[in-house]
């Protein structure tokens, strides 16, 4: 199903809007795709740019703004359920794309045969939308179509680039734990078990991790002579489920692993 | 020092938890100080043939290219070291075999594959990408990204239209503006760095950095890179934890030794007056 806007006043649903095109503006001009007839909404008030599963809000410089859930904002990146508002119109942006798409498709990579963005549009990153119409035409196919359109551009970028952050992985579903020092300076502190790893002791020298899994905690040596001992039991080189209240022992500090709740 | 004893090599690729099909490929020439990683694309198991033929070719150009000349040497058109031109020209390889491929037998038509690759040679590296494969360097505590993705996400970081928090709610994630394979001719994507000693570098594919946040790889790697195996598993368990909905690869070179290239004194004079 393709994302569509939802317009309504007052609750009451006026007018609903399939985003099939590339760029669908509001405005209260007749030429717009969703027309406001409305003194507060500007002549060309806003655009919904569409980029294959993606949709971009842009206030086109309209006399009284609009926001997005609550908040007054001029360039959005649109969200599943998100509300615009202009004036005392509501448009619902709805795209349960991902719920039709099953896990795996989704991640399938495929190749691109696109005009990609031109080089100006880098430095044209303000509020213009010339940016956008670039992507015009821009379109997944399976075979054929010129894919050397946006090589030389992507090539002269240097090496350095944004990266992006990753998907928000789901954590491992294991309770909260954490780990005590019971002995040494700095007996009493207590470490919790955040991270999906923690080490223990200084890399290069006499490593042991902590990691957390869906399973549960486990210890594993990693480097150095010693090997740390589990309630009394040196650990050999497999990885070692701890239990509530197992003490460990490593290069002589002892620390007590258990549950937080 | 020779190649051989100052690289640590290490190489781990798995389907991940959702899919049967493995269409990643990794090989390792340490030796030669050549990695490759490739994660295929097309339907049935065209993927793997594609990433296949990429690794296969890779290799195959490059180690006899190395064997009869010195990385280094310069290339009379050019005027690039030899590592940097017979990678690029490897991957150019790769793509011509992997398109006559798909051309003429029907099964394997479209497929493609990305390829990440790295040499290396005197004190250096070169890195060569196509697509959306990774490589990144763990320095002291810091992990940073040598490559920039070839995808569509990326373009739209590049421009301006989506922020670097935004894009890891795109569903766009997945679109790659350039492959291995897909067309009769590749630009790939060339850098050299300088390399210290101590350095680790980890190639992947997507299914680790899509999975795993770079703050969870920078720890992995800082926290088990005295046991470099064990950095790979970890790796590859942390993205099938959190899901593993991609195949997983992973590549980790540890630098434990400078590895200069022997000159002798009348090549370096040589060489400083061709500068």
């Amino acid at each position: 199903m393709t994302a569509k806007l939802i317009l309504s006043l007052d609750g009451v649903v006026v007018q609903e809007c399939p985003l099939i095109k590339e760029r669908v503006t509001i405005g209260r001009k007749a030429h717009n795709d969703i027309v406001i007839n409305n003194l507060a909404v500007s002549g060309v008030h806003a655009a919904v740019v569409t980029i294959l599963n993606d949709s971009f809000l842009e206030d086109l410089d309209s006399t009284n703004g609009l926001s997005v859930n609550g908040e007054v904002t001029k360039k959005h990146f649109l969200q599943n359920n998100d509300v615009i508002e202009i004036g005392k119109y509501k448009l619902k942006y709805l795209n349960d794309q991902v719920s039709q798409t099953s896990a795996s498709d989704f991640e399938k990579t495929m190749m691109m045969h696109a005009p990609a963005i031109p080089v100006q549009s880098a430095a044209e990153k303000s509020g213009d939308t010339g940016h956008y119409r670039a992507l015009q035409g821009a379109a997944i196919e399976e075979s054929g179509g010129d894919t050397r359109l946006g090589y030389d551009r992507v090539a002269k970028t240097g090496p350095n680039p944004v990266v992006p952050p990753p998907l928000s992985p789901a954590q491992p579903a294991s309770r909260a734990a954490a780990v005590q020092i019971l002995n040494g300076p700095n007996a009493g502190k207590e470490l919790e078990l955040v991270k999906s790893l923690t080490t223990l002791g200084k890399p290069g020298v006499q490593v042991a991790v902590l990691t957390r899994r869906p399973l549960g905690y486990f210890i594993t040596h990693v480097e150095g002579a010693i090997f740390p001992s589990v309630n009394g039991q040196a650990l050999g080189e497999q990885p070692h489920q701890l239990n509530d209240h197992d003490v460990i022992e490593l290069a002589g500090v002892k620390m007590e692993f258990y549950f937080k709740d | 020092m020779r190649l051989i004893e100052a690289l640590e090599v290490v190489s781990e690729t798995h389907p991940g938890m959702l899919r049967a099909h493995n269409e990643d490929s990794v090989a390792v020439e340490p030796a030669c100080g050549l990695v490759v990683l490739a994660d295929g694309m097309g339907g049935y198991n065209a993927g793997e043939v594609a990433s296949g033929i990429a690794v296969t070719v890779m290799i195959s150009e490059i180690v006899p290219a190395l064997a009869d000349a010195t990385p280094i040497q310069r290339d009379e058109e050019t005027g690039e070291e030899l590592a940097v031109v017979s990678l690029g020209a490897a991957i150019r390889k790769a793509n011509a075999s992997i398109f006559n491929a798909a051309r003429s037998q029907s099964q394997y038509a479209g497929m493609g594959t990305t390829i990440v690759s790295a040499l290396f040679y005197d004190n250096r590296v070169v890195v060569g990408h196509v697509g959306d494969s990774r490589a990144y360097r763990l320095r002291g505590e810091r992990l940073e990204l040598l490559t920039r993705d070839h995808s569509l996400l990326q373009e739209q970081i590049d421009s301006g239209m989506i922020s670097v928090e935004n894009a890891r709610h795109s569903k766009n994630k997945n679109l790659v503006t350039r492959a291995v394979g897909i067309d009769g001719e590749v630009l790939p994507e060339l850098h050299v760095h300088d390399v210290l000693v101590g350095d680790i570098y980890l190639l992947c594919s997507d299914g680790l950095n899509d999975m795993v946040e770079d703050g969870d790889i920078e720890s992995a790697l800082y926290g088990l890179q005295g046991n470099l195996p064990m950095a790979a598993e970890q790796l590859i368990q942390c993205a099938n934890d959190n899901g593993g909905r991609d195949n997983v690869s992973v590549i980790l070179v540890k630098i434990k030794h400078e590895y200069a290239q022997p000159r002798s004194w009348p090549v370096r004079l040589l060489d400083w007056f061709k500068k």
